[in-house]
């Protein structure tokens, strides 16, 4: 089994987020960065499934030369292959023009080394958060894709994918070649190891550069929401406060 | 939530182990009135205590920081927040191995039971090492890991309890506000987004914050912030199965500057082996920025892959673990690794407790606690630590990251005792430079000045006088037989010495005697032209200084002190200048030029360049005078910290070149030379047994004991008089002593030489430690060769009983034992000269 | 071009509380673009949506029809509205942007080359269309323009307050039969499961989270945990509420001796209520809290534990 798992280099900041002076970028001048969540989920997924069903985990990101470390990363935790489209801009490209440069490259990856039989996204990137390239992907690619799937299994020749809903899970059953939004909590994403950390400095990592179309979609300015004050009733003090609290609890209606 | 105080006798900001421990302390010692401030919320307000590895390896070679540490273990303890685990570390090279015999001997002194371990012995208490990477270990049962956290959240609840103390989490502080005070500016208030504080006293306990808040009342506090970088592996089941914290002793992997502490089922391994990583205070990022808390900053990896791979040499089953967690913690480094304790030097009641590791925070609340409550502590002397310690060009940015840089990877290092620094050098010279340059001078550096060491140009005075070197690297490292051959020289021709660095301040105005008297012991209120050598007290009566004072006018002295205690006694002697402007103090180190000249034709010499008679009967010893030298205007001193003829001659700044070069000049046919600072600091003063502060002389001793007490008291009242007349009533329980080395012939047959770094004990003939009826132990404070006699001297004090002349011990040095026995002790110590003729001739 | 053509969410005909939401989003832009709001409904309806659009002061609704559109499936409902689209030509296509309201409209974007806006709090038209919607889980606001004459864009969930109207309106239904590509339905919802085990972190409505040292379970709620516990290796990731943990939005979170450091507070930061039982009324967290114990969790969370028996067994 042959899969790729795209992956989105980001800051990880505390809850304040600062912003660069001129409004377009996050300031990350002592922020470290991660791999967003979902796709840290979706790696593992893949990571799994390779384990259990063969095959091989591709990376691909698009990001700045930085994004190297979060290949790594992949690398230190299952990923084999790994391929970096650089955006060298300074910022995002917008999703339509992320979505053509994906698929661009993922023609290129399958011309040079077959079809690839699962791609995996996650829901969205933690930082902008679009909640499209991944469908973009594949549409133009014209492959199935759900989003939102916390639950991934291979069943003979078809991948049986969940998605949790309220009050329970609806069942996707997809043929190959396949596209999947993967949502945190479909696993426990494995740390890497020392050992996966020392390896991973030898993966090899190509680098490529494609031209896409941009969308009409503009970045103008980034700013954060006033914040929130709230006053604290304090319902009493040690146990006495119990009944208090259960008052609370009944009102709300979770007892 | 209590009502915000619009006032409170003492604002504690900062609310880290130090902050915690401290209020706990003030409490206890009759604070009534405390406000604990954080920005942070509790009990883990994001400063480094939150994230640190809460570990304490007690043996540690400075005397200062093991008397904070062991307090700090035994208030742990008796709280029930420490878990006695044991810890090795473990040599993987030769000279670690010489190392843990110079802990073994710091282990002896201190009197912590600590062994060394071969390598199987180690893997006995510790299955998982590998045996063939280590060459052995050195063990100490005692080390502890503690709860710091729980710690702090006792020591507050305790000053709660006791409605002493009010805690304000989630307080930022905004300014401290200060007005005129007596000297200088005087805090009057601390200012936070909830409110203003009114307040008497203000303590800076913010760790790598403390400079900015400093710098809002005008104040500096010389520290960085400096990432040590950790990472929490695990789970590893031979860790799981042990269900306990901490199961296995912590090893500190030394030559490889890593620990391994096992937290439960995962292993944390810490290191101080990469590049050093120092940020700004305004780059640490506020709470609600830091991904985790502001001082877990990213974790940079690439910094850590060496010590991975190091690590996993040691414990291979470490490359299988997850990393879990991993940080670039910031702990602060200050320019020299010491705290940055007590008053600061800008601003009136405005204290700094910062740069202090989890090992001394409870001792460090003590200590600062009995600091402000009496003036000065008891826990022990903070000399290393005293924050008025560092210069003005030691306090800026530039040099504290110059410095934090150059000793970062020195945390697990092998540091030599006279090490010197390699970074900011050549900041402060004297005037004659280029003099001494030209000599081939080796510098060493003293208070941040660049003093001749030893001089290249001399090394043929060294086949002359017929010096050995010394087979051991150790004992020969930045040491050079040079010194005994110029030492030599001295006594038999004449010497030159650069003595720039010396720290001179005047005080003048109507009210300057009394002023005076009351700042040391011995009288100063006589003639113009007199000198008076005496000791400084605290109001405890310890040592706080030892100086010399020339009365230049009857309402001027000039006040002399060494290059290191510079700092420490301005403070002291501003702190305590009369409110009323009677006395006007001035710092002229940068104004006057000091050389010394020395040696049995040193006053022929100099007779040769004036029309002033020099002889003992117009200018005796003691005396000082104006005298013009070659035409060059100086003050010369009559006086000797050598034991031989000669003076201390002080010039305008601006003439000490003309002036050295006058001397020398003069010098062939008397054939002079110059000599440096380990004849004037060591040799040529053990041989006269003069003490020196910060080795014999500290708080912990009496000038009764230290042999400096005269047959009498003046009238006139002193700081420390009351604890110094209590002391004279009884005989001293403790004296200093001078010992000679009977062998100096270690086991493997050769020659070794003592350091005198305040970590060689002196033992009973059967190897027993000494400590006198007040707990101090006796160790080695000076040690060095007496080329004039042929000997090499110890100083100690010891125990009245053992102080009999003759008298036979050991001496520990390298974990290995030599004989000595008493040669002096009382006021004169001279093993050179006994009754000082020369110095008098 | 026109109309602000609103997607209806609904669960095999019954229409999702978001759905309200929606209406009432779709209300006021199509108000402020003086456009006339169309509600989209995909399939087949049981329930009275008209009932809805009325409510809603909707006028005119759609419902596209297919065979093929059995059950949801995001592409089968993504080539519906997109087929829509080339049909009504409308000037806003708009949903909430719940899960599935983001992956319709993804999916009608991409297959009509159109820009999708995802999660705005604001929406208006000048020259161009400039928005603000949130980045971060709505930690930062974006501001956006783009250029076109039609855009799909979703609206935050919760950023509006579903709120009905009170003018009465005659309801225009048009039924559009969409043609689908057959293919398509290869991601139709296949069948329906319940959860395997009881409420995750991230879906229960009372989660209980203590930090270092708490063992009990409430309210047969859901322990989450901080990161310090996490660390020491207690608990699992995913029990971890925070910013790298799951991020939680129950009913009531009550956060036993937390600190409360800022990335479990980002965790928690959607619970509709916080409870914070703490000794120590500084803690960050009883600050930001709406309700507060103070004292030791380990009095106060078994005295709570005990109050619910009493009282259930009362009943």
């Amino acid at each position: 089994m042959r899969i790729l798992v795209c992956v989105k280099r980001v800051p990880a900041p505390g809850s304040r987020i600062n912003v660069t002076e001129n409004g377009l970028n996050v300031d990350t001048a002592h922020l470290g960065f991660t791999t967003s969540p979902h796709e840290e989920c979706a790696l593992e997924e893949a990571a799994q499934l390779a384990e259990q069903h063969g095959g091989s985990v591709s990376v691909l990101t698009v990001g700045p030369a930085e994004a190297e470390e979060q290949l790594r990363y992949a690398a230190s935790v299952g990923g084999n292959e790994f391929t970096l489209v650089l955006n060298d801009t300074g910022q995002d490209w917008d999703p339509q023009r992320t979505a053509r440069t994906i698929t661009e490259a993922i023609a290129q990856l399958e011309a040079d080394s077959g079809v690839f039989d699962l791609i995996l996204f996650g829901n969205e990137s933690a930082d902008a958060g679009g909640y499209q390239v991944g469908v973009r992907v594949a549409v133009a690619l014209d492959r199935p894709m759900v989003n939102g799937i916390k639950g991934i299994e291979i069943e003979d020749s078809s991948l049986v994918a969940n998605r949790e809903v309220d009050g329970g899970l609806e069942v996707y059953s997809l043929l190959t070649p396949a596209v999947l939004g993967v949502k945190e909590g479909i696993n426990l994403p494995r740390y890497p190891t020392m050992k996966g950390r020392l390896a991973s400095k030898k993966a090899d990592i190509q680098v490529a550069q494609i031209e896409a179309l941009p969308g009409p979609q503009q970045l103008v300015r980034l700013h954060r929401p006033e914040e929130k004050v709230t006053e604290t009733e304090v319902l009493g003090t040690g146990p006495d406060a119990a009944s208090r609290v259960v008052d609370l609890l009944d009102e709300l209606g979770v007892l | 939530m209590s009502e915000f105080p619009k006032e409170a006798q003492c604002v504690v900001i900062g609310a880290g182990i130090v902050g915690n421990c401290l209020v706990s302390h003030l409490s206890d010692m009759g604070w009534k009135d405390i406000v604990l401030l954080d920005k942070g919320p509790l009990p883990n307000p994001g400063g480094s205590t939150g994230h640190a590895s809460n570990f304490i390896f007690p043996v540690d070679h400075s005397k200062e920081i093991v008397d904070l540490t062991l307090e700090s273990q035994r208030q742990y303890e008796e709280m029930g927040l420490q878990n006695t685990c044991g810890g090795i570390e473990v040599a993987r090279t030769p000279e670690r191995m010489e190392e843990f015999k110079r802990r073994m001997t710091s282990a002896k002194c201190w009197g912590i039971p600590s062994s060394l371990l071969t390598p199987s012995e180690v893997k006995e208490f510790v299955p998982f090492v590998s045996e063939d990477v280590i060459l052995g270990g050195f063990y100490t049962p005692s080390v502890s890991a503690v709860d710091s956290l729980e710690t702090g959240t006792q020591m507050r609840k305790k000053a709660q309890d006791a409605g002493h103390l009010a805690v304000f989490a989630n307080t930022e502080v905004l300014d401290i506000e200060t007005s005129a005070g007596r000297n200088k500016p005087r805090v009057t208030a601390v200012v936070t987004d909830k409110g203003r504080i009114e307040c008497e006293t203000v303590v800076i306990a913010c760790g790598v914050w403390s400079p900015r808040i400093a710098e809002m009342a005008g104040a500096t506090i010389p520290l960085t912030p400096a990432v040590h970088q950790m990472a929490d592996v695990g789970p590893f089941d031979v860790l799981v199965e042990t269900q306990q914290e901490l199961a296995y002793p912590i090893v500190r992997d030394m030559d490889t500057f890593c620990y391994e502490r096992q937290t439960a089922g995962s292993m944390e391994v810490g290191s101080y082996a990469h590049r050093p990583i120092l940020h700004r205070v305004d780059e640490i990022p506020s709470n609600e920025e830091a991904a985790l808390s502001p001082t877990e900053m990213p974790f940079t990896a690439d910094d850590f892959d060496q010590q991975m791979e190091e690590a996993i040499e040691l414990m291979e089953f470490l490359g299988d673990g997850e990393i879990k967690y991993a940080i670039n913690g910031l702990l602060s480094l200050t320019p020299d690794a010491n705290p940055v304790l007590g008053p600061t030097v800008e601003v009136e009641n405005l204290w700094s407790a910062a740069a202090v590791w989890i090992k001394e925070g409870p001792g460090v609340g003590r200590l600062m606690a009995e600091w402000m409550t009496h003036g000065y502590p008891h826990v022990t002397d903070p000399h290393g630590a005293d924050i008025t310690r560092f210069y003005a060009q030691q306090r800026n940015v530039h040099h504290i990251e110059a410095r934090a840089e150059e000793h970062f990877n020195k945390t697990y290092g092998i540091v030599h005792p006279r090490e010197q620094w390699a970074t900011r050098r050549g900041v402060t010279n004297g005037p004659v430079r280029a003099r001494t340059d030209a000599l081939g001078a080796f510098y060493f550096e003293a208070g941040g000045w660049e003093r001749p060491h030893w001089y290249e140009s001399n090394a043929d005075l060294v086949e002359k006088y017929a010096i050995e070197g010394r087979e051991h690297e150790w004992d020969g490292r930045w040491w050079t037989p040079i010194s005994d051959a110029e030492h030599l020289h001295m006594r038999q021709h004449a010497a030159l010495v650069d003595l720039s660095a010396f720290q001179i301040f005047e005080v003048a105005g109507p009210g300057v005697v009394s002023y005076i008297e009351k700042m040391v012991v011995n009288k100063c209120d006589l003639p113009v032209g007199s000198s008076i050598y005496t000791p400084v007290l605290n109001h405890s009566g310890g040592f706080r200084s030892d100086l010399t004072i020339l009365r230049l006018a009857s309402d001027r002295f000039r006040i002399i002190t060494g290059a290191f205690d510079g700092g420490r006694d301005e403070y002291w002697f501003r702190q305590n200048l009369p409110g009323d402007g009677t006395v006007h103090f001035e710092n002229r180190t940068n104004s006057i030029c000091t050389l010394g000249v020395w040696g049995p034709r040193a006053v022929d010499l100099l007779s040769e360049l004036t029309e002033t008679d020099l002889s003992q009967t117009s200018f005796p010893y003691g005396s000082h005078q104006e005298v013009l030298i070659a035409g060059i205007p100086t003050e010369m001193f009559r006086v000797s910290y050598v034991g031989d003829a000669g003076f201390e001659v002080y010039t305008p700044m601006q003439h000490g070149l003309a002036l050295w070069d006058a001397i020398t000049d003069a010098g062939p046919p008397f054939d002079l030379r110059p000599v440096g600072a380990a004849v004037y600091g060591t040799s040529g003063r053990i041989e006269k047994g003069y003490r020196l502060m910060g080795s014999e002389l500290e708080d912990e001793y009496t000038p009764l004991e230290a042999g400096l007490a005269r047959p009498k008291v003046k009238a006139a009242d002193f700081i420390g008089k009351d604890a110094y007349l209590e002391e004279r009533k009884e005989e001293p329980c403790a004296q200093l002593c001078v010992l000679v080395m009977e062998d100096l012939t270690c086991d493997a047959g050769y020659e070794r030489f003592p350091m005198g770094a305040g970590n060689e004990p002196i033992l009973t003939a059967d190897g027993s430690r000494i400590v006198d009826v007040k707990g101090r132990v006796s160790r080695v404070t000076t040690a060095g060769n007496a080329p004039s006699i042929g000997k090499y001297l110890l100083m100690a004090y010891l125990p009245s009983n053992l102080c009999e002349l003759d008298t036979k011990l050991l001496v520990m040095y390298q974990n290995e034992t030599y004989p000595v026995k008493v040669a002096a002790s009382g006021a004169n110590l001279a093993l050179f000269d006994q009754s000082n003729e020369r110095m008098k001739a | 071009m026109s109309g602000v053509y609103v997607i209806a969410e609904h669960d095999r005909g019954a229409t999702s509380p978001a759905t309200h939401e929606a209406f009432t989003a779709a209300a006021a832009l199509a108000a402020n673009l003086k456009e006339l709001v169309v509600a989209v409904f995909i399939g087949s309806f049981d329930s009275d949506f008209e009932a809805t659009c009325s409510q809603y002061g909707i006028s005119e609704a759609v419902i596209l029809e297919s065979p093929l559109i059995t059950d949801y499936g995001p592409e089968v409902w993504g080539q519906a509205v997109a087929e829509m689209v080339n049909l009504r030509r409308p000037r806003v296509v708009m949903a909430v942007g719940t899960d599935k309201g983001n992956e319709v409209l993804a999916q009608a974007s991409a297959r009509t080359e159109t820009p999708f806006i995802a999660n705005c709090i604001q929406v208006e038209h000048n020259e161009t269309w400039s928005m603000t919607r949130t980045q971060w889980g709505g930690s930062l606001l974006e501001d956006v323009s783009v250029e076109g004459d039609l855009i799909f864009v979703s609206y935050a969930h919760h950023a509006v307050e579903a709120a009905a109207s009170n003018t009465q309106t005659d309801l225009t239904v048009q039924r559009i039969e969409v043609g689908i590509d057959p293919s398509l339905a290869r991601t139709l919802v296949r069948e329906r499961a319940l959860q395997a085990e009881g409420a995750t972190l991230s879906t229960a409505s009372v989660v209980v989270s203590g930090g270092r040292g708490v063992g009990a379970t409430l309210l047969s709620g859901k322990v989450g945990c901080s990161r310090a516990v996490t660390n020491n290796g207690w608990r699992s990731h995913a029990d971890q509420v925070g910013q790298t943990g799951t991020r939680i939005a129950p009913e009531i979170y009550i956060a036993c001796g937390i600190s409360g450091a800022i990335q479990h507070w980002v965790g928690a930061m959607a619970s509709k209520n916080i409870l914070a039982v703490n000794t120590d009324p500084e803690a960050n967290m009883v600050s930001k809290a709406g309700y507060a114990v103070i004292g030791d969790l380990h009095e106060v969370v078994p005295a709570i534990a005990e109050e619910i028996r009493r009282r259930r067994e009362a009943v």
